[in-house]
């Protein structure tokens, strides 16, 4: 373990005929904020499903904390500390925010008996002040499904901290959140790194709130890694600017 | 009066007036008994069906599977195989207490067999990830090939069935006899169920209802709380199973033991009327739907089926959300769901951004 969290080497994955990532190498230091930025169709999405064993790759390599992942199932790789936020957003509808929060405490190590233990009063203090962090602690007893598109991505992000992850994956965390509630999401996504010590790799579309966040950034176009290098270097970068502009 | 003593009003009112039912009633017995079966249906099924949304059509199979298990070990504990058929149809020919030895063994022994069925049948298909209609299709293929499976095992009687022995008299009234038997039954599972929903089990099998694959990337073992879900199910039915054989006195293998059409759908039902995924729903439901359906039954000469069907479809065009479901949308605030604007005192990072 050289430092690095996330390793990630050579990797590909395939849908039929489109090559969604192309032979994709990147790193992610333990303790950093890290962004993956890149056009709509780009491989994004796909990347973070391969990284989290939501998919099978077709070649490549991926570790986490030194051990190779890419065989394991989505549920152990959570269990080992690496949590993933999806861009479509996805809490637990039909259960309050409170609830939601409840559920998702950390699993590791869990036995069998935990299935039928009752929540600890510990648990309920924690969840309470994370929704407050977030600043849903008003709306803790509504059902989850009844927030609005922004809220429930803040409620997921509440959740994902719940889990207490080690390093954390966020697919466009600020997409659909009113502009002047980013620059508070920002600060509570910077502190969850500093204070917590949650590693962050982020998908970003906003240019500013990743150039704000992230120390190193990679860009991807068609499936391909297209550059990488620290924050100011990629917004000058020629080549990204081109890939935003409509090159595509 | 506060809610904890409305509560315990509640629960007192039921338990007396379940108590005293059979001796107020004493024609209706045996309908009193199959309430009893028909909430423990409703029960079982919403575990799986609705608290986890994991729609089963083949839940009855455990119900067969118990009537089975426990009439087999009767037999084989008290008659002579070769005989068995003629000796059945004897008057009182079983002591009390071979009765009783049979029939609890049998029931014990049903919880057993079921469960490790469900769990072999869990494994190939919940642990397969089978999901949404698929998984229903699946269960409901369960079903049917359980009905002919029992149809053509001559060990069980084939097409011909099996019959219980003979109520012994000395033990009062056959009706009563077992109105308390389901009864005790329903309680424990609906005490059981009670103390699963508060706890961590009902939080994650509701996480599953809404949405698994957030379960999983949250690092849930989704597998073992479906497989759980699933087995309890199996093992309250069995159990049930196991008496109603005893109850009803002959088990045919699709129209009484792996009865799809008419228990198996029913289950489904009443979870639905009353409300999917709640406590109490499938309790109201079932009581409703089956005072309904023995009223068709008693009034509606010919017509029942017809009446029956047109309930059915009145209940999943208007009732989606059942009773329960739809007292919990009318008042939200009664089910606790209301914003609160207090701040949270133990946190110095509280209020909005
Ligand atoms: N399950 C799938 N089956 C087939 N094709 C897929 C699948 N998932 C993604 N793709 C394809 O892979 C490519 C990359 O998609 P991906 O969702 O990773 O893009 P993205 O960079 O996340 O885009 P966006 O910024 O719009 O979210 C697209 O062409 C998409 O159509
Ligand atoms: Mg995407």
């Amino acid at each position: 373990m050289t430092g690095q969290q996330l390793l990630v080497e050579g990797v590909t994955k395939r849908f039929g005929g489109v090559v969604a990532n192309d032979n994709i190498s990147l790193s992610v230091p333990e303790g950093s904020i890290v962004g993956l930025i890149g056009p709509n169709g780009s491989g994004k999405t796909t990347l973070f499903n391969s990284i989290v064993g939501y998919h099978p790759i077709d070649q490549g390599s991926i570790r986490f904390e030194g051990r190779e992942i890419s065989g394991l199932r989505v549920t152990e790789i959570a269990r080992m500390g690496m949590l993933r936020t999806f861009q479509q957003t996805r809490v637990y509808a039909k259960m309050t925010c409170v609830e939601n929060m409840q559920i998702s405490v950390p699993r590791k190590g869990e036995g069998f008996g935990a299935m039928f233990s009752k929540s600890h009063p510990k648990i309920m203090e924690k969840a309470e002040n994370l929704l407050a962090f977030v600043g849903l602690y008003a709306k803790r007893n509504l059902l989850a499904g009844d927030l609005s598109f922004g809220q429930q991505k803040l409620l997921e992000f509440a959740m994902a901290l719940m889990n207490e992850p080690k390093l954390l994956l966020l697919d466009e965390p600020t997409a659909g959140i009113n502009p002047t509630l980013i620059n508070g999401l920002i600060e509570r996504l910077k502190r969850s790194n500093a204070d917590l010590g949650i590693t962050l790799f982020i998908i970003e579309h906003n240019m500013p709130v990743i150039m704000d966040l992230a120390e190193h950034i990679y860009c991807l176009a068609h499936g391909q890694l297209l550059a990488e290098g620290p924050a100011d270097e990629i917004r000058d970068d020629q080549r990204v600017i081109d890939a935003y502009l409509g090159a595509n | 009066m506060n809610s904890a003593e409305r509560n315990a009003t509640i629960y007192g009112a039921i338990l007396i007036a379940s108590l005293a039912a059979p001796w107020v009633l004493p024609a209706y017995q045996t309908q009193l008994a199959f309430l009893w079966i028909m909430v423990l249906f409703a029960l079982t099924w919403d575990l799986v069906g609705g608290q986890m949304g994991y729609t089963s059509f083949g839940n009855i199979v455990f119900f067969g599977i118990g009537m089975y298990v426990t009439a087999v070990i009767q037999r084989n504990l008290h008659f002579d195989i070769k005989e068995y058929v003629h000796v059945a149809g004897a008057v009182d020919t079983l002591q009390p207490g071979e009765y009783l030895s049979g029939l609890f063994l049998g029931m014990g022994a049903s919880a057993i067999v079921a469960v490790i069925i469900g769990a072999v049948l869990g494994l190939c298909i919940l642990a397969m990830g089978m999901r949404g209609q698929y998984f229903g299709i699946c269960t409901l293929g369960l079903g049917v090939a359980a009905g002919e499976i029992a149809s053509g095992w001559d060990y069980i009687g084939a097409g011909s069935g099996m019959v219980a022995p003979v109520f012994p008299e000395r033990l009062g009234e056959r009706g009563a006899f077992f109105y308390y038997i389901f009864f005790i039954l329903t309680v424990i599972l609906f005490l059981t169920l009670k103390w699963l929903y508060a706890g961590r089990f009902g939080l994650a099998i509701n996480a599953i209802r809404d949405d698994e694959d957030k379960a999983e990337a949250m690092g849930i073992r989704t597998t073992r709380y479906k497989m759980t879900a699933w087995c309890i199910s199996a093992l309250f039915l069995a159990v049930a199973g196991g008496a109603a054989g005893h109850l009803v006195g002959f088990i045919d293998p699709t129209e009484v033991a792996f009865a799809g059409a008419t228990f198996g759908v029913w289950m489904i039902l009443m979870a639905i009327l009353g409300g999917k995924g709640t406590l109490w729903g499938p309790v109201v439901g079932a009581v409703i739907f089956y005072i309904t359906q023995e009223v068709f039954w008693t009034y509606l000469f010919g017509w029942q089926r017809v009446a029956m069907g047109a309930l059915i479809v009145g209940i999943v065009v208007f009732f989606p959300q059942g009773i329960m479901g739809w007292m919990r949308e009318r008042w939200p605030e009664r089910f606790g769901h209301r914003v609160e604007e207090s701040t949270l005192s133990s946190s110095a990072e509280g209020g909005g951004p």
